[in-house]
Order: structure tokens, then C-alpha cells, then sequence
């Protein structure tokens, strides 16, 4: 590395980017820091799926094996298998397996369980991008119509019907739309991609809508009700902002923040009833498949789809909080005082040398 | 009247809450000519933010306006269309809010917010000629115009560039009358000078008429020409500033200005007993009348109307005091403490740090007995952070701390219980000082029980004493603080203090959330306790509040002293450059004129 | 004294709390006593599976045969009582760490929250499912595992709250005459978390029912032939066409439930409101 006479030696990345005249934003310690807290967090999951599927009272080898297979066969095969080792090192072992996403074979049906997995996930996450795609803006649009008619005869009967399906369980949701639609339902075709048949998709996408619909439109509605109340909106008023405006383009991007962290509660809890609503439609996702697993003791898989899971809600709630960030300059730019704010002012120091 | 036609005309305004309709502001009328700033004074409760409101045609939730005509130039706001009401905001009549802090939005960058008030209202303007506009707008309150100014955030600038911004927002579209809602309340006594400077000048220049809000009458003083004073949402007194201040009508503006303390001199303060009744609850006749000395069975039954009284000037009394100077009586000076007597309080090498930063820089002083000792500096000066070190709060100070002869730890250093008992502490707050879900009894017998090992029965006692010691009601001990005014509360939070027996009462900022007459009542209380035998610590930032208390004074800018001595010594004659510019700010020119 | 005696004016009057009472008295009015009520006995086999409603039987007959209503009766006693128990369990437990955690700060506080995150990172009912699946399904596993299932959410929540109030001066003033932290957090912090928490136990009863029936309806709760509303959902799924009541009774008997204690959270919730505005 080539270094100018008299200046101090590059420290690597960083004087990098500013020699390249990009500056490191503020946020970019904190972002550090959440993604390795993160990276954390999936680590923990992992050892936590990892045990608990040892608790599973079955021994893969004789899963493998079948029931008649002899005690010596058996123990050969567990020897073979490295089921003999040390929990900690197997542990290690499984993980260095997972991070490159060999979880194995299935047990029940001997191909890779990643695979699997991956394409019954492709149909889970197919119905929560529809259901989430559908939910939202109606969500948004309700939970604004209803703050800025507060108290109106709309909000109130409006609020009623939410809270309403808010309390039902999702399964007995389920049910009575069978019941309702009895007609209609009929047995997914496992080859078809769920695309190829959404008039399907409407049941079980209504199931997890009214699931999540009622808490986001109350979320929205609380959230910018107080925003209204605030100072600079009544201000804005003051100077004769059309009130439109203010709405839009004043209350609700204050009012986000919140319903941003609430959103990505929302999908963690349509994975959550995704399971139920699978295995009552028999739609063939990680629901239904996380169930038939246990059934069966399958534990590559199990362990797949827990730890895909949770990756998935983890990564969801670091993007709903990067999000929070951007819309909200106060921690966009302003450093803090604390420990955090020394090593992005360290960092800047030792770039800004040149 | 003079020959131009007035900017604003306010003929028999009301306002009233919406569901029931109890009026909250009744019977306003005021005119306004081009350039003239009418000064509205009103305690807390009185109905003045309302009346602010009301002006622009605006009804906060759960509030309507009732009747009335509000005329700008003319056309009457509150018969427009809700469109040309929208449209008359910001270009006949605009409004400065209170609290800069809050009334800026969050997301919206300073020049975006400025951009955007033209855009509404003069859609005809060409971008080049709206950035000039917006240029103009920020150099007319003195703040920069360079694009990296304009690309900022509020909460990156500091209250007094907010405040500006506030101001320019409100100039940009050069109506004919603002109306400033106590815009200078949340700044330093400096930053506060320079605003008024501001306003002061622009209306001179640009012929604008101006409605000033406050609560403060010595800030009004210098300011306006002509002052309203508003109570229990109706107008007591209007008159033009000079006679005012002189020569008040109406003995609740009488009243107001003898609880007024000043920095010029050491006023002995009155002040009115019981308080202003909240909307709803006014009593038929003339609203004061239960507070009034005067009162008779007329002002009981009758409510007075605004008549004039000597010529230019109006009063709504039935019996109102024409041509009678106000008379303020002169306190006894500050004593100071005898040169033999040791301290009873010593702080030595006192350094503190918020996070990284160093807010107190090796403070040291000493505190004598029986005597109040002011502690003085604006926000960022670390008084606050030095008053709760000596009381026992604060993780990141250190330093030495000897209270009649025993060392004490400072900051959250532990502490003897009973050391902790000898030195107790007020906040600024009332209204977060007790624990709202007990009781004020639960509260006081709590600690009287923490100290002496006393039954309950006697815990009670001494509660029912402490609450009769700072003038309240016993009935006060059964009810919860929510049901309090602010004034009580802090009395309360006083009788608190009094229960451990203490030596030493340190005062943070107490009187600054309470209307100027409660606040005289509390600074009565203080200086009676004082003469039995209580020596006062009083953090504050107002210098007038100092000069009618303190024995002792101690200046503090940015974490050191800068000037400590006797009080009245320091005020009068102050040595550093500091002290004098925060003197010259507090005062007022009129004040300065008037005690000569 | 005058505050007191308003009180329960106050949570009489309030609509959707008197809703939801009315709601909750006729479920549990079923539920409770219904093991005792029921005039046969639930896992007798005492007529056609799937028959229609008839003279004996109200509801008519499972897909085994059983009579419907006698195991309606029988079936709700175990989701009443468990979800009760984690509920109770979650905010006990919950409450506490949550109080403690931001009483404390430091290190303790940031461990704690980053195990809420960690558990957060699955969704409610995979978590219960994994374990229940792995150690068998014994009834207080199975409420400890739904308490630990809302666990971070009451700690969120507690926590969030006891920052709120540590903040306010008048526990500042306690610290400052010395009082024991046990003493403020008892004293001063937990009585003005209660209507919050109150609020939050609510919701959590709420769900509770939902995660229990669901849980019994995949077969991880009671083992057949016991009567429980969950299992007879799933057991009765497959003739719901020509036999609906058995599964819709069952169905409206948890969603009912579910709103009735809804409906009084939410009123509990709105009380609360209004007395923050008020104080």
C-alpha cells in the first residue's frame, strides 16, 4: 500500500472509502452493531433448535435403519453416523454444515432437507407476500380514514368489527370459511405453483388477513392520532396548510415508525398462524411440512425450517429497524454521546486525515 | 384614533367547549393599528392560548368558536369559507407558536419547510423567485441562507435559531398582523433579548401589526405598546403600556404587578389569594370577585363590562382605581453572613461529566446557615447537574462535600440515612414530584416513617402539621396529586421536605412551571421558613426571582463560577462581564426608568 | 375517597367491559360446571357417527358416535384453566424481569434484552411446537411453554414502562431520602404499571386460548378420547359437510371465549386511557 510522505498509514477499509470522497454515514456504526447482535441472535436460535431436537426421543440411525434392523447394526451405524461424539462438537460440526446449507437428508424421504425445505418455503412466503401485499395498504388506508375521522360513527363501528376478528382464534377463522365456501374448496394440486391457482389462495390469505389486519389498522390508527395531536401539526395548521397535506405528508411519515416495528411483528405473526392455516387448507408450505416433520421425527428438517424461520423473522425485524432509522433524522445524524458515538467518531478521525 | 384603518379589529369573540358550551374566552374586543403591538398578558388557565387560536379562525379539539368577528384589513376570518380561511392564514394573519422545540416537523428540513409555505400560498411564484424568497426570509431573522443551512434538521439547530425559524416562517408571507404566542417562554434570559430585539424591529420596519401572548409581564414591558389583561378568558384591562405598569384600573392587574419581582430592585412581593377558576366553573358577576379585596354584593351579582376609564383605556370594574399610581413597597436588602460564623455547607473541587462531555468544572463554595444562596445560570450552565449532586443523585461527579463539619458523599456516593435527611430537595417539576397513585398523606407519612422510627398514628400528626406549616388545607392529605394544582403540588412537595427535619433545602427551578402569583406565594413561604431557622440552596435561572430572595448569589456559566458574593452587591455593582450582560437582559428599559 | 367511589361506577358502565362480561359468564357457564352437567358421559358410543340432532342429543353425534353437546361440556375445562395458568405465569414472571432489568441497566439490562430478541425470533407457536413435540405433552409443560412463549412480550412491555417511570422525579426524590430499591420498586414502580399490565394479561388470555385450542387442534394437547374443543375440531374436520355442529360448536365455544376476554381487555384498556388523561 502506497503511502504519501508524512501521512499517517492507511488503516484499511475506511481510508479506503474516503479516498474513494464516500462518506461513511452516521448510521453506519449502529448498523454494525445490529448486525452483529443479529448474527448473534441466529447463532442462539441455532443452538437452541440444535438441543431441542436432541431432545427428540428417537435415534435417527434406527429411523435410517427400520425397526427390525439388529442392535449391532445399529450401534455401527450411530458410530458411523458421529452420534457418539460430544454435544458440543457435534454441535460445531452441524453448524459448519448448516452454514453452508447442508442440513442433510431427510430422514423420511432421503433427499437433501435444505431443498426441501426451500421449495415448500417458496409456497409459505408466495402466501405471506399475497396476504401482506393485500393487508397493508387496506390496513394503511383504513387505520388513516379511521384517525381522521375519529370518533365518528364509521371509526366506532369500524373498531368494533376489529376487535372483533382480532379475538377469534385464526383456526376458527378457518373453519367457518370452510363452512362458508364449502363449495368451493377443493385439494391443492402439489405440481401446480400456487400462481397457477389463486382462486385457492383466497381462503387460507383470508384466514391470515383478518389475523393481521385488525392489529395493523389499530396500530396505524393509534399511532397517528397522536401524531395529530401534536404541536407542529396544529402549527402547520396555523399557517394554512391544506389539511390533505398535513395529513399525508406531515402526520403519517411522523406516524410511521411505529407501525414500521408493528409490520414486522405482523409477519412474524402470520408465519406463526401460518402453521394452523396450512394444515386446515392442506397447503403444502413450511406449516404443514414443520408439522408432518414432528409427526414423523424427521430432524434435518425440523431443525431446517425452525432455523430458516427464525432467520427469516430476525432478518425482517433488522430491516423494519434500519427502516426506523432512515425516518428519523434525529438518530440519522446526531451521534450519541455514548460508546457507540466514539468508535463512528474514531472512525471518521482517522479518515478524515487526508 | 388615528386616521389609518386599523390592521385588526376583534369585535365580541367567544369561544366555548364543544360538547357542553361553557365559554372559555367571552366578550373580546380589541383593534390594532398598522405597526402596533398589542401586548395580551393572562396567567395559565386564563384562556390565552385560546384566544391566540381564536384570531386565525382556529378551534382546537373539543373547542368552538362561538360568535364574534375577527377583521384583518377588513375581511372577517371567521365568516370566510374554510378554503379562504386556509388561505388568509399566513398572509393576513400568521401565528408563532410556543415551544420551537415542538412546533417544527421532525422530518422536514428548515428551507423545505420554508419552500413549502410560499408554494401554498403563492403558486404563482417561479422556483428561482421562491428560493430568493426563502433566502430573504432566514437573513430578515438573522439566520444564515447558505444551502448547507437550509439542507438542516430542527433538532440541529439550538432553541433560539428555532425560534427564528418560527419567526421567519411567520414573516416570509409579510402578513398584515401576527400573532405571537409566547414564543420566548422556552429560552434563556440571552436568547430571549435577542428575539424580542427581533420582533421588535421587523414590526417597526414593515408597518405589521403584532398581538404578543404572555404570562410574563416584565418581558411584555419593554415590548408592546398597548397591554390587554386577560382573566378568566375575559379582558380586565386594557390600556397603553406606560399607564399600565403606572397607574393600573383593575386590582387583579394591581395584584399581578405587586407579585411581579424585578432585578432592579428588592421588591416586597403580595400576592392574590386562591386561584383563577377554570372554564365552567366561573361564578356569575365578575369573575374575581371571591379573590377581590374590594368586592362588593354589585360585583357578586353583576358582571362589569369593558367601559373606558381615563381616556385610550378601558377596565371592566365596578369599582376600578382611576389614577392611582401602584405602589411597591422595598424588601429588606440581603444580610450579609457574619464573618466569624463557619459554613454550614462546603463544596470543594466538584467536577461532573454528562457521557463525554465535562459539565462542571472544579466548583467550589460555602453556604452559610440561615440564609438563602442563589445558584444562577441558563440552560447548559450545569446547575441543575451541581443541585442534584448535592442532594444525592448522579453517577458521573465527584468532589468533596462537608455539611456542618461531617463529610458527605456527593452524587449517588452512598450516603447515612441520616446525613441524606439533613439535606432535601425540590424539583422543578410539580406535577411529577409525588407518586400519583398514592395519596398526599401516603406520600408524607412514607418518609416521615423512613427517618424516625415513629407509629403511624404520629406519622399522621406530623403530616397534618407539616401540610398546615406551608399554608394548605387539611383536607389536601386525602386526595390524590392529580387532583392538585401546581402550585399546591409544590407546596406539598415543600411540606415533604420539611417532615425530615432538614438543614438544608435545595430549590431546583421551583417557581419557574407556576404563574407569577402562586410563585410569589411559594417565594413568601420559602423566606418564612428561611426566618425559622431553613437555609435555601435556589437554582434559577431568573435573575428578578434571585433579587427578591437571595442572600448569596453564585453565577455559574458553563460549568464554572464565574462571580459569586452578596446579592445585592453582585447586582448592583456586578464585576463580571458575564453578570452584567445577563443583568442588562433581564431587565427591562421601562423597569430601569421607572425605579429612577 | 370521592375517586374510589366513582371506580366502580366507571368499570360497570363501560360497554364493552359489561360485552364482555356477559360473554365470558355464559362460555365459563358451560365450561365450568360442564363436566358435571353433561347428560352422558363424553366418550360413551351411543349413537350413528355424524348423526343429525335428535331427541338425546341436542347437537346430534360425532364421528365416533359420542354424543356432541355432553362432550362440549366436558371439553373446555382444560383450555380454562391452562390458559389462565400461563397467562398468570407470563406476567408474574414477566413483570418482574422486565422491572428489574430497566431498574438495574448495565449489562444484566442489555442481556436481557437480547434474549427477548433471541426468543422473539420464533414465532409463538413454532417454539411451543418444537418442544411439546420433543418431551411429550404433559399439561404444565405445556403452560410453561406457552408462558415462555409470551414471556418477552410482558418484558418488553414491563420494561418499557418501568423506563418510563424511572425517569419521573418522584422516584428520583426516593432515591435521593434513601429508600431501598425494593422498597421503590414496590412502592413507587409497580403500582402505576398495574393498569398496563392488567391490559396485557388481557390480550394474553386472549391468545392463550388461541394457541392451547390450536395446539390441541394439531393433536400436541389432551390425548384422545378425552373431549377438549381443540382436539374435536380436528377430529370432526373430515364430515364437516354433513355433520357441522360438530366441529361449529366447539368452534363458536373458543371464539366466544377469545371475545369475551377481549372485549374486557379492551375495556380495561380504554379505562385506562382516561385515567392517564385525567391525572
Amino acid at each position: 500500500m502506497a503511502t504519501q510522505a508524512g501521512a499517517p498509514p492507511s488503516v484499511g477499509i475506511v481510508d479506503r472509502w474516503q479516498a474513494a470522497r464516500l462518506p461513511l454515514p452516521g448510521w453506519f456504526p449502529w448498523l454494525a452493531g445490529r448486525l452483529l447482535a443479529g448474527f448473534g441472535t441466529v447463532l442462539a436460535v441455532s443452538a437452541i433448535v440444535y438441543l431441542a431436537t436432541l431432545a427428540l426421543p428417537s435415534d435417527p440411525a434406527r429411523v435410517i435403519l427400520g425397526p427390525e434392523a439388529t442392535d449391532k447394526a445399529v450401534a455401527i451405524l450411530r458410530e458411523q453416523l458421529g452420534l457418539n461424539r460430544p454435544i458440543a462438537v457435534q454441535y460445531v460440526d452441524w453448524l459448519r454444515h448448516v452454514a453452508v446449507g447442508d442440513f442433510g437428508n431427510s430422514l423420511d424421504s432421503n433427499v437433501p432437507a435444505f431443498g426441501l425445505v426451500i421449495e415448500r418455503l417458496g409456497n409459505s412466503i408466495a402466501l405471506m407476500i399475497f396476504v401482506l401485499l393485500v393487508t397493508a395498504p387496506a390496513a394503511f388506508l383504513l387505520g388513516v380514514a379511521m384517525a381522521v375521522k375519529r370518533d365518528s360513527r364509521f371509526d366506532r363501528t369500524a373498531m368494533t368489527l376489529l376487535i372483533g376478528f382480532k379475538a377469534v382464534p385464526p383456526f376458527a377463522i378457518a373453519v367457518a370459511l370452510i363452512l362458508l365456501f364449502s363449495t368451493a374448496v377443493s385439494i391443492l394440486d402439489p405440481s401446480l405453483s400456487p400462481f397457477a391457482q389463486p382462486l385457492y389462495l383466497v381462503l387460507p390469505a383470508t384466514t391470515l388477513l383478518l389475523l393481521v389486519l385488525p392489529f395493523l389498522t389499530r396500530l396505524i390508527r393509534a399511532s397517528l392520532t397522536e401524531t395529530l395531536e401534536a404541536d407542529y401539526i396544529a402549527a402547520a395548521r396555523l399557517r394554512g396548510l391544506p389539511e390533505r397535506r398535513i395529513v399525508w405528508r406531515h402526520a403519517v411519515p411522523n406516524a410511521l415508525p411505529p407501525v414500521i416495528q408493528g409490520f414486522a411483528m405482523a409477519t412474524r405473526m402470520v408465519l406463526g398462524g401460518a402453521l394452523i392455516v396450512e394444515v386446515v387448507f392442506s397447503y403444502p408450505g413450511i406449516g404443514s411440512a414443520l408439522n408432518a416433520a414432528i409427526e414423523t421425527r424427521d430432524i434435518p428438517v425440523v431443525q431446517a425450517i425452525a432455523l430458516l424461520t427464525a432467520i427469516a423473522v430476525v432478518f425482517i425485524n433488522l430491516v423494519a429497524d434500519f427502516a426506523t432509522v432512515l425516518l428519523t433524522p434525529r438518530l440519522r445524524t446526531t451521534t450519541r454521546p455514548r460508546l457507540r458515538s466514539g468508535t463512528g467518531a474514531r472512525l471518521r478521525l482517522r479518515a478524515g486525515g487526508a | 384614533m388615528p386616521a389609518a384603518s386599523p390592521a385588526l379589529v376583534v369585535r365580541d369573540l367567544r369561544v366555548d367547549l364543544a360538547p357542553r358550551g361553557a365559554p372559555i374566552v367571552a366578550d373580546i374586543s380589541l383593534t390594532l393599528a398598522p405597526g402596533e403591538i398589542l401586548g395580551l398578558v393572562g396567567e395559565s388557565g386564563s384562556g390565552k392560548t385560546t384566544l391566540a387560536n381564536a384570531l386565525l379562525g382556529y378551534a382546537r379539539r373539543g373547542t368552538r368558536i362561538t360568535g364574534g368577528s375577527v377583521l384583518v384589513d377588513g375581511q372577517d376570518i371567521l365568516a370566510l369559507t374554510d378554503g379562504e380561511r386556509r388561505a388568509a392564514r399566513g398572509r393576513l394573519i400568521a401565528h408563532v407558536p410556543q415551544d420551537p422545540a415542538m412546533a417544527l416537523n421532525p422530518l422536514a428540513r428548515i428551507g423545505g419547510s420554508l419552500s413549502e409555505t410560499l408554494a401554498i400560498h403563492r403558486r404563482e411564484l417561479p422556483p428561482a423567485a421562491r428560493a430568493a424568497a426563502v433566502a430573504a426570509a432566514l437573513a430578515d431573522v438573522g439566520l444564515p441562507n447558505d444551502p448547507a443551512f437550509l439542507r438542516r434538521y430542527p433538532h440541529q439547530l439550538s432553541g433560539g435559531q428555532q425560534q427564528r425559524v418560527l419567526l421567519a416562517l411567520a414573516f416570509i408571507l409579510r402578513p398584515r398582523v401576527i400573532v405571537l404566542d409566547e414564543p420566548t417562554t422556552a429560552l434563556d434570559v440571552i436568547t430571549q433579548a435577542q428575539v424580542l430585539d427581533l420582533i421588535r424591529g421587523y414590526c417597526r420596519e414593515q408597518g405589521v401589526a403584532a398581538v404578543y401572548i404572555s404570562h410574563d409581564l416584565s418581558v411584555v414591558q419593554d415590548l408592546v405598546d398597548r397591554a390587554a389583561v386577560l382573566y378568566a378568558g375575559r379582558l380586565a384591562e386594557v390600556a397603553d403600556s406606560r399607564a399600565i405598569f403606572a397607574q393600573p384600573m383593575h386590582p387583579y392587574t394591581r395584584g399581578l404587578l405587586g407579585a411581579m419581582p424585578g432585578v432592579d430592585r428588592r421588591h416586597a412581593l403580595s400576592h392574590i389569594p386562591g386561584h383563577a377558576p377554570s372554564p365552567g366553573q366561573r361564578p356569575d358577576g365578575c369573575a374575581f370577585a371571591p379573590r377581590c379585596a374590594r368586592a362588593t354584593d354589585l360585583c357578586r351579582a353583576t358582571e362589569p363590562r369593558l367601559t373606558e376609564g381615563v381616556s385610550g383605556t378601558f377596565v371592566a370594574c365596578h369599582h376600578p382605581l382611576l389614577q392611582t399610581p401602584l405602589e411597591r413597597r422595598t424588601a429588606q436588602p440581603s444580610t450579609p453572613a457574619p464573618a466569624d460564623r463557619p459554613a454550614l455547607l462546603t463544596a470543594a473541587g466538584i467536577d461532573a461529566y454528562y457521557g463525554a462531555n465535562q459539565v462542571l468544572f472544579d466548583v467550589g463554595f460555602s453556604v452559610q446557615a440561615r440564609q438563602c444562596t442563589a445558584i444562577v445560570g441558563q440552560s447548559g450552565s450545569g446547575k441543575t447537574t451541581l443541585a442534584r449532586a448535592l442532594g444525592g443523585l448522579g453517577s458521573a461527579v465527584t468532589g468533596e462535600l462537608v455539611i456542618g463539619g461531617t463529610p458527605i458523599g456527593i452524587g449517588s456516593s452512598p450516603r447515612a440515612r441520616d446525613l441524606r435527611r439533613r439535606i432535601q430537595y425540590i424539583f422543578q417539576n410539580p406535577f411529577r414530584a409525588l407518586n400519583p397513585r398514592q395519596n398526599v398523606a401516603d406520600n408524607l407519612v412514607a418518609v416521615v416513617r423512613h427517618f424516625f422510627p415513629v407509629s403511624a398514628q404520629e406519622a399522621r400528626e406530623r403530616a397534618r402539621a407539616a401540610i398546615a406549616r406551608v399554608a394548605l388545607p387539611a383536607t389536601v392529605l386525602d386526595r390524590r396529586p392529580g387532583k392538585l394544582s401546581g402550585g399546591e403540588r409544590q407546596r406539598v412537595a415543600i411540606a415533604r421536605a420539611l417532615l425530615c427535619e432538614p438543614e438544608v433545602l435545595i430549590c431546583d427551578e421551583i417557581t419557574s412551571a407556576l404563574d407569577v402569583s402562586v410563585q410569589a406565594a411559594v417565594l413568601d413561604l420559602l423566606m418564612r421558613l428561611k426566618a425559622e431557622g431553613l437555609t435555601i440552596l435556589f437554582v434559577t435561572h431568573d435573575l428578578a426571582v434571585v433579587r427578591v430572595i437571595a442572600d448569596h448569589i453564585i453565577v455559574l456559566k458553563d460549568g464554572r463560577i464565574v462571580e459569586q458574593g452578596e446579592a445585592d452587591a453582585v447586582l448592583d455593582r456586578p464585576a463580571h462581564a458575564y453578570t452584567r450582560r445577563l443583568i442588562a437582559d433581564s431587565a427591562s428599559a421601562a423597569e430601569l426608568a421607572l425605579a429612577s | 375517597m370521592t375517586s374510589r367511589r366513582r371506580r366502580p361506577n366507571r368499570w360497570r358502565n363501560e360497554r364493552q367491559i359489561r360485552a364482555g362480561t356477559v360473554l365470558l359468564a355464559a362460555v365459563l357457564a358451560i365450561a365450568l360446571p360442564g363436566p358435571w352437567l353433561a347428560p352422558h358421559d363424553p366418550n360413551a358410543l351411543i349413537g350413528a357417527p355424524y348423526g343429525p340432532p335428535g331427541a338425546g342429543a341436542w347437537l346430534g353425534y360425532d364421528y365416533l358416535g359420542r354424543d356432541i353437546w355432553s362432550r362440549l361440556l366436558a371439553g373446555g375445562l382444560s383450555i380454562f384453566w391452562m390458559s389462565i395458568a400461563a397467562s398468570i405465569l407470563a406476567l408474574a414472571a414477566g413483570a418482574a424481569i422486565g422491572m428489574l432489568s430497566a431498574y438495574r441497566k448495565g449489562a444484566v439490562d442489555q442481556g436481557v434484552v437480547w434474549s427477548t430478541d433471541v426468543l422473539f425470533a420464533f414465532p409463538d407457536l413454532i417454539l411451543v411446537l418444537l418442544v411439546v413435540s420433543m418431551l411429550g405433552r404433559a399439561p404444565w409443560l405445556i403452560v410453561l411453554l406457552v408462558a415462555i412463549a409470551f414471556l418477552p412480550g410482558v418484558i418488553r412491555l414491563s420494561r418499557g414502562v418501568t423506563l418510563g417511570i424511572v425517569e419521573q422525579e418522584y422516584v428520583d426524590s426516593a432515591r435521593m431520602m434513601g429508600f431501598s430499591s425494593a422498597h421503590i420498586l414496590l412502592r413507587e414502580v409497580l403500582p402505576n404499571m398495574i393498569t398496563p399490565l392488567l391490559v396485557q394479561f388481557g390480550v394474553m388470555l386472549t391468545w392463550a386460548i388461541g394457541m392451547l385450542s390450536g395446539l390441541s387442534f394439531l393433536g400436541y394437547g389432551v390425548a384422545p378420547p378425552a373431549a377438549d374443543w381443540g382436539l374435536m375440531i380436528n377430529e370432526n374436520r373430515a364430515g364437516l359437510l354433513v355433520q357441522p355442529w360438530a366441529v361449529l360448536a366447539p368452534v363458536a365455544m373458543i371464539a366466544l371465549f377469545a371475545l369475551g376476554t377481549n372485549l374486557i381487555a379492551e375495556g380495561i384498556g380504554r379505562i385506562n386511557a382516561r385515567i392517564e388523561e385525567e391525572a
